[in-house]
């Protein structure tokens, strides 16, 4: 068991190694968030003053954290859709994938996470320092938020992934799959949650959020890691973050194989 | 127009090609659809939630949105291939472009172009219309032409942020995220009501990007409100100006860039 | 009348990242040579020594650090849009072409970019196709070609607004013997017929033999040869090695007249001679081979550039 999962720990240790060269591209990240974040900060904490000073359980210390705990997820939650895995589909190498004795979908999704993971060091932990210490913000004073926000957050993280890994093996079938990739880009943003809360959102928009597996990548991560959920709630939305990664993982694994076997019969 | 013919042949051989794969096309063209709905509705959501949002209402926000998303999606479509700079530095295609008597600028921009980006005008057209049709307008001779003018300097100010863009890619290479925080912050920027901005934002995203004059500054003008601190609604009349200066800005990074370049990799 | 190109004290650097600290790396230093119409001129020296560099600078794609160069009578840089029109550039390892479409449609964009009329267009590319063999893939898209097929595609994409000057980085790496056998047949037609001034990189020391009258040979920036091939092989002593399989196992072969033995395999069954091309020819070689032994079968190995450039640069230290 444990020589069989340790080709997979490399990948991720090489995932992580990959992204922590690019050093110029985690700093224009950076940048990024920062200015996207104070936007939203404009816009948002506009909305909680107009509303009075709550808006649906968010004051402005609550709204703050959310936004940067939001941006600074941004670089680590694929959000915009394009993968390694897609690349090596569209220009063929896909086939030496399926050579190798690994699961060519754990190995994909478990190399994201090392990129996703290393990118919270250069983007994600500046992204939310800089929001405490130039906006301010409302966070948990108790542990726990933060041990089970970690586990949720780690699970979101495999969550994108694994759906980013989903929208790859599209091109398994299709010459071109730029124009679902950008289709993921929208649909994910909004409805995990990256410009506005979803619990902002009004009812019908909220459960049809909640029937998809975005929420679970950034929402649920955020508000257990903010202290919004907590107590047997917070359990449950891990719970239903795991229940979406056992499907998603399952989905994944068929759709592998179907393109595999389409491989095999008609060729790349 | 013999001097068009190049970029002519060039582009309609890639319309033809990207025709010719109707799937893609199709999804192509929803998928870019749906980002205009999508960012209308991340708008719609917060004026859900309270009557008025620095001093506007969702309806006179719509207007705002639309002139913005217009321009930009416009622009998107002319100029938004510029963003795939640094796949041509990284693959070397720009060493070809050097060895065409084109100009460089001109060759990238038509060296392909995403017909699916038309879907995206549409949102934005409706909302101007709508905006335009729900809000009380006092019309004249001078709303027309600041329409058409803001419109039109909207899509120059936009295609000037992708080739300053552009420009800053000879020294980035791969920092593209670090323009994107404008080009596309920029837009974000442009659809919001800018007097919930600080000070700092104003002078970013007012001035030096001159974003509020792609919407806000003109929707104030038309619908006669006041505007806040900064930003006065006679502004709106400066809105060429704007675009000059943002094209003087994008020229002179894009000169710099090309003198820069260090020739393709490999 | 002035040369085609002409350089003067040409260098350029670059600053690269090595760790944190940035270096200083002079790919071309202080270069001075001119070039003739009508010439045709081959540019060799080891990878990393310079050459791409130089051709971009000629070109108009890089701005030199210092020194100048004019080609074709033009300021690279300042009149890149000018020199376009005169200059037809190939590099081995880029392609011009569209990836997704026919050759042909290649050719057609090509020409209304280099603004060729109808009557142009048509009568040269007939004469590309038919010279390059090309006409049973016009219709294929480029990425299905093979890499010969490309290649004489990127020629004639380079060439159908007829330059006076045509630069080619290194047309014939990866190429199949035959591949370029087509291609050196086709440049030196080409240059029989319209006076085309040639400059070409390659690692093919056949290259040099067949298409050039001048060789340059730079290291690392700077320019260590500059005169005719023979020359060079005369500096360098240049060797072809003629290589002969016998019917049966002979003694090494070591009397041969203006040869020298390089040594044998299979005991004596394969054998090799060096033997200098000023001084003998591979057929006198072989009239002597074959009165000591029968040879069942034989080629003939190029000198290796590699080889002469390192005794260049050995030289010339
Ligand atoms: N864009 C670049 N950035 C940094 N160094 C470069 C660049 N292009 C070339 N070099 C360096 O300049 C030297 C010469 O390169 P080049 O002209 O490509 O050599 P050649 O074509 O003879 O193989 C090499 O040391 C190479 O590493
Ligand atoms: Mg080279």
């Amino acid at each position: 068991m444990r020589a069989s999962l340790l080709p997979y720990w490399r990948l991720l240790r090489a995932g992580i190694r990959e992204q922590s060269t690019y050093r110029l591209a985690a700093l224009g990240g950076l940048v990024a968030n920062a200015t996207f974040g104070f936007l939203k900060v404009a816009v948002l904490f506009a909305t909680v003053r107009a509303a009075g000073g709550d808006l649906n359980g968010y004051d402005l210390g609550a709204m703050s954290a959310y936004i940067w705990l939001s941006q600074g997820l941004l670089g680590s939650v694929n959000l915009h859709g394009r993968s390694d895995f897609a690349e090596r589909i569209k220009d063929g190498s896909v086939a030496v994938d399926f050579l190798r004795p690994l699961d060519v979908q754990a190995a994909s999704i478990v190399q994201e996470v090392g990129r996703s993971l290393w990118s919270l060091v250069p983007r994600g932990i500046p992204s939310v320092l800089i929001g405490g210490l130039v906006v301010g913000m409302t966070m948990p004073t108790s542990p726990g938020p933060y041990l089970l926000g970690a586990v949720s957050l780690l699970i979101g993280i495999t969550i994108g992934a694994a759906v980013v890994y989903l929208v790859a093996t599209a091109g398994f079938w299709m010459v071109e799959t730029r124009g679902l990739q950008i289709l993921y880009m929208v649909v994910s943003g909004f409805l995990a949650g990256l410009f506005v809360p979803i619990a902002l959102f009004p009812g019908w928009l909220l459960v049809l959020a909640q029937a998809t597996p975005f929420p679970s990548m950034m929402m649920y991560p955020i508000d257990i890691l903010s202290g919004r959920v907590t107590g047997a709630a917070a359990l449950g939305l891990t719970a239903a973050q795991l229940g979406w990664l056992a499907a998603l993982g399952l989905a994944g694994h068929l759709l592998t194989r179907a393109g595999r076997h389409k491989l095999e019969v008609q060729g790349g | 127009m013999a001097d068009l013919a190049p970029y002519r042949a060039v582009l309609a051989s890639r319309i033809r090609s990207q025709r010719s794969y109707r799937a893609n096309f199709r999804i192509d063209l929803i998928s870019s659809f749906m980002v205009g709905l999508v960012e209308l509705a991340e708008v719609w959501v917060l004026f859900h939630n309270v009557h008025s949002l620095g001093g506007f209402t969702f309806a006179q926000i719509l207007l705002v949105f639309g002139l913005a998303d217009v321009a930009f999606s416009l622009a998107d479509l002319a100029f938004g291939h510029c963003d795939n700079l640094p796949t041509y530095i990284r693959a070397g295609k720009l060493d070809v472009f050097y060895l065409r008597p084109q100009p460089l600028l001109l060759q990238l921009i038509t060296s392909d172009i995403s017909l699916r980006r038309l879907a995206r005008v549409l949102v934005g057209v409706v909302c101007v219309v709508a905006g335009l049709a729900v809000n009380d307008i006092a019309w004249s001779a001078s709303t027309v032409l600041l329409l058409v003018v803001s419109l039109v300097s909207g899509f120059a100010i936009f295609s000037a942020m992708f080739v300053w863009a552009a420009g800053a890619q000879f020294f980035l290479i791969n920092g593209a995220e670090m323009t994107n925080a404008f080009v596309y912050g920029g837009r974000y920027a442009a659809t919001q009501p800018a007097a919930v901005w600080n000070r700092p934002l104003k002078v970013v995203f007012g001035f030096f990007f001159p974003m509020a004059f792609t919407g806000y500054l003109p929707t104030l003008e038309i619908l006669g409100l006041p505007g806040p601190e900064w930003l006065p609604a006679w502004l709106a009349w400066c809105t060429p100006l704007a675009a000059v200066w943002a094209w003087a800005m994008a020229m002179l990074f894009w000169r710099i860039g090309v003198r820069h370049y260090q020739g393709g990799g490999g | 009348m002035s040369p085609i190109i002409e350089t003067r004290e040409l260098t350029r650097d670059f600053h690269v990242r090595d760790g944190l600290r940035r270096k200083r790396i002079r790919a071309v230093d202080e270069m001075s040579f001119s070039v003739d119409a009508g010439a045709a001129v081959g540019y060799i020296g080891a990878n990393g020594a310079g050459k791409s560099t130089t051709i971009k600078m000629l070109t108009g794609i890089l701005v030199p650090t210092s020194g100048e160069v004019r080609t074709c009578d033009l300021r690279p840089v300042q009149d890149r849009r000018r020199l376009a029109r005169e200059v037809g550039v190939v590099f081995g390892q880029r392609s011009q072409l569209w990836w997704d479409l026919p050759v042909r449609e290649s050719f057609t964009i090509l020409a209304s970019i280099h603004a060729l009329s109808s009557a142009d267009e048509r009568a040269r590319t007939d004469e590309l196709v038919d010279r390059l063999e090309m006409s049973e893939y016009l219709g294929t898209p480029v990425r299905q070609l093979s890499l010969g097929q490309r290649m004489r595609a990127e020629v004639a994409a380079a060439l159908l607004h007829s330059p006076r000057l045509v630069i080619l980085d290194e047309p014939t790496i990866g190429l199949d013997v035959l591949s370029k056998q087509r291609l050196r047949e086709f440049l030196v037609q080409e240059r029989q017929t319209h006076g085309t001034t040639l400059l070409l990189t390659t690692h093919d020391m056949g290259d040099i033999e067949r298409l050039c009258d001048r060789v340059l040979v730079v290291d690392h920036g700077h320019l260590a040869y500059d005169g005719t091939l023979d020359g060079l092989s005369r500096t360098v002593g240049a060797q072809r090695v003629l290589v002969v399989d016998l019917a049966e196992q002979t003694p090494d072969l070591l009397g041969i007249p203006d040869t020298a033995h390089l040594g044998s395999e299979s005991r004596g069954l394969r054998q090799r001679l060096a033997f200098d091309a000023e001084r003998t020819t591979a057929a006198r070689v072989l009239g002597a081979v074959s009165e000591q032994a029968e040879v069942l079968d034989l080629s003939i190995e190029e000198p290796d550039i590699e080889d002469v450039v390192r005794r260049v640069y050995a030289a010339s230290r």
